[in-house]
C-alpha cells in the first residue's frame, strides 16, 4: 500500500523499525499527487520539500505536512490564494513553522484556500476551486479546503489550517477528516497572515484524532511574538487519548436542532448521541439562547477587523503593484485588480460598519451581543463538560451553487461561528455519511484551554466507530 | 438601514478600492441584503451589557525595552515591487 495513505503514527512505527526511509514517504506522496491532484487541485503551490537535518527523537521527525497558504514559510510562496500577494516569499517563518521544523517535520506544499480565508467553499481562490475528494462536483468546504481535501485524498499525511469562523472544522466535516480549532491564545498567530485578529487560530487537520493530538503537542504554547498567545502550561495531549467517557456530561444545545438541518445529518448526529450514551456519557439538553445572532455578529466583527488588517496590501511592500501616476490612484487600482470579489465585499462591509455614523449602530452593538454569546457558553459549561453539535447543517454542496448568494453561504456557518466569538476550542470528527456518500461531521466544544476533554471524547467515539477508516474513491 | 450607491462610493474611497460601474451595482444589491439581515441585532437587549472586543482578559502587554536584531533590509525589500537603495518606492506624493 502507498505510504501516503498512512497516519503519522503508522509512519512513525515503520520509520522507527527502519522498514522505510523518509524519502520513501515523499516518493509515495509525489506519485499520489501526480495521480490525484489534477482532479482535486488541493495545492496552491508545490515546491521541493526540504528535510530537516537535525537529529530529533520527535514523533514528527521526517513526517511531511502540508501548510495552508496563509501561513508564512520562509522563502516559499505564501500568497493567501490572492493575486495581490503574487510572488510573495516571506523573509521569516511563522512560529508554528519554526516549531514544526525544530521537531523535524518536512514542510510539504502550500494548500489552496478561499482568498485571505474569506469563504466557506474554497471557490474564492485566485487559483480556482478545490474539488471534494468524495464527489468532485462538490466543494471541499472552506476556507481551509485545500488542507482538508489533501488529507482526505491522501495527497498529504496531515496539514495545518486556520479557523476564523469554522474554516478548519467545516472543511474537515465536508471531507471526512479530523479538524481542531484550538482555544484562542493556545497557538501563536505570529506569521499567520491576519484576517480577523480576535478570532483567528491555527490548528491541525489529520486522518485520526491521535494524529491531531500529536500535532497540537508541537504547535501549542506561549510565544512572546504574539501578545495574544497565553502563557499557560501545555499538557501532553496524547495522554487524553483514552477510550473511556463514563460519567462525562455532554450538552446538546436545543437551538441547534431547529429547521434547516439536512435529514441525513440529523440522523447521523442522533445516532452518535445514542452511541456516546451507550459508552457511558450523560446526555443533557442545554440552551445557547443567542445562537440566532451569531452570524450577524460575526459578519460585523470579522469584516471590521479584516478591513483594518488588509489595509497593508497597497502595492508598496510586497506583491502586486498596478502602475498609476498618483499614490491614491495606485492604491485603488492595485486593490481593485489584486483582490477578488469576496475580499472586496468584506473589506467594504467592514469599512462601512466602522465608518462615521455607523460605528455604534453596527460595530459596538455587535461587540455587546458577542458578550451575550460568550456568556451563554460560560453558563452552559456549568452544566456539562462538553457540547455536541453537527459541524454543519448540511453536507458538501455543489461547486457554484451558493456563489451568487453570499448571505446563504454565510448562514451555513451557523454552528461553527459562535465558537470563535467565544474563543473556546472545538473539534470536528467524521460521524457518518449521507445517502449519496458525502461525509458528515460532528462537532465537540469545550471550555477554554480544555482541548483534553475534546480529545478524550473524540478518541472514544473514533475507537468505537469506523467512519474514519473509509476512503474516497477518486 | 439601506445602503445607497453614493454611500458605497464613499466607503470604497475610504478603503481605497477602485470599483467599476458593474461592481458598484452588484455590490450595492448584495450589501443591502446582508445589512438587512444584520439589522436583526437591533432586536437584542444590550442595555446593561459591556462590549467584548477580545476574549482574553488582556490589557497592555509589555516587553523589555531591549534591542534585538531585526531582519536584514535586503530580505525585507526582496518582495517590494519597486525599490531604491534601502527604500520602498511609491509615486510622487508632493508636487
Amino acid at each position: 500500500m502507498s505510504l501516503a495513505k498512512l497516519s503519522i503514527i503508522q509512519l512513525r512505527e515503520k520509520l522507527d523499525k527502519s522498514e522505510i526511509k523518509p524519502s520513501d514517504i515523499i516518493a509515495d506522496l509525489k506519485s499520489q499527487i501526480t495521480k490525484i491532484e489534477p482532479k482535486i487541485k488541493a495545492y496552491a503551490h508545490l515546491e521541493e520539500a526540504a528535510f530537516s537535518t537535525e537529529f530529533k527523537s520527535s514523533l514528527l521527525k521526517d513526517i511531511p505536512i502540508a501548510i495552508k497558504d496563509n501561513i508564512c514559510v520562509k522563502g516559499q510562496l505564501t500568497t493567501c490564494a490572492s493575486n495581490i500577494l503574487t510572488g510573495f516569499r516571506p523573509p521569516y517563518d511563522a512560529t508554528v513553522i519554526q516549531k514544526l521544523k525544530s521537531a523535524g517535520a518536512v514542510i510539504f506544499g502550500k494548500t489552496n484556500m478561499d482568498e485571505f480565508a474569506f469563504g466557506s467553499s474554497t471557490e474564492h481562490s485566485f487559483y480556482g476551486p478545490t474539488h471534494n475528494p468524495w464527489d468532485l462536483t462538490c466543494v471541499p468546504g472552506g476556507s481551509s479546503g485545500g488542507s482538508a481535501a489533501s488529507v482526505s485524498a491522501d495527497t498529504a499525511i496531515c496539514a495545518l489550517g486556520s479557523d476564523t469562523g469554522g474554516s478548519i472544522r467545516q472543511p474537515a466535516s465536508f471531507c471526512g477528516v479530523v479538524g481542531l480549532k484550538p482555544t484562542y491564545g493556545r497557538v501563536s498567530r505570529y506569521g499567520l497572515i491576519a484576517f480577523a485578529s480576535s478570532l483567528d487560530q491555527i490548528g491541525p487537520l489529520t486522518k485520526t484524532v491521535s494524529d491531531n493530538a500529536i500535532l497540537m503537542n508541537v504547535i501549542s504554547g506561549y510565544d512572546p511574538k504574539d501578545s495574544t498567545s497565553v502563557n499557560v502550561e501545555v499538557p501532553d495531549y496524547t495522554k487524553s487519548l483514552i477510550n473511556d467517557i463514563k460519567g462525562i456530561k455532554i450538552g446538546i444545545p436545543k437551538e441547534y436542532f431547529v429547521e434547516g438541518m439536512d435529514s441525513d445529518v440529523k440522523k447521523a448526529i442522533l445516532e452518535s448521541i445514542e452511541l456516546l450514551k451507550k459508552l457511558g456519557a450523560e446526555i443533557k439538553e442545554i440552551s445557547l439562547k443567542h445562537t440566532e445572532y451569531a452570524v450577524s455578529v460575526y459578519y460585523i466583527v470579522a469584516t471590521a477587523e479584516a478591513s483594518s488588517n488588509l489595509a497593508r496590501f497597497d502595492g508598496v511592500q510586497y506583491g502586486l503593484r498596478v502602475k498609476e501616476n498618483s499614490l491614491i490612484e495606485m492604491y485603488k487600482a492595485t486593490r481593485q485588480d489584486g483582490f477578488g470579489k469576496e475580499a472586496k465585499r468584506r473589506i467594504i462591509l467592514g469599512t462601512y460598519a466602522l465608518s462615521h455614523g455607523y460605528y455604534e449602530a453596527y460595530y459596538l452593538r455587535a461587540l455587546k451581543v458577542r458578550t451575550l454569546i460568550k456568556n451563554d457558553f460560560a453558563n452552559a459549561f456549568k452544566e456539562c463538560d462538553c457540547i455536541l453539535t453537527p459541524t454543519n447543517p448540511s453536507p458538501a454542496f455543489k461547486i457554484g451553487e451558493r456563489l451568487s448568494d453570499p448571505l446563504t453561504m454565510y448562514l451555513s456557518d451557523i454552528y461553527t461561528i459562535s465558537v470563535n466569538l467565544a474563543g473556546i476550542p472545538a473539534i470536528s470528527i467524521p460521524c457518518g455519511f449521507t445517502k449519496n456518500k458525502l461525509p458528515i461531521g460532528m462537532q465537540l466544544l469545550s471550555k477554554s484551554f480544555n482541548e483534553e476533554m475534546l480529545f478524550r471524547v473524540a478518541y472514544t467515539y473514533e475507537q468505537n466507530t469506523t467512519w474514519h477508516k473509509e476512503k474516497p474513491k477518486i | 438601514m439601506a445602503i445607497s450607491k453614493k454611500d458605497l462610493i464613499h466607503v470604497a474611497y475610504l478603503c481605497r478600492i477602485g470599483l467599476d460601474e458593474a461592481e458598484l451595482d452588484s455590490l450595492t444589491k448584495e450589501l443591502e441584503k446582508i445589512i438587512e439581515y444584520i439589522d436583526q441585532l437591533k432586536k437584542v437587549d444590550i442595555k446593561n451589557t459591556s462590549p467584548t472586543s477580545h476574549v482574553l482578559p488582556l490589557k497592555n502587554v509589555y516587553r523589555e525595552d531591549k534591542t534585538i536584531p531585526s531582519l536584514d533590509p535586503k530580505e525585507v525589500l526582496q518582495n517590494a515591487p519597486f525599490k531604491k537603495d534601502n527604500f520602498f518606492k511609491v509615486p510622487k506624493v508632493i508636487e
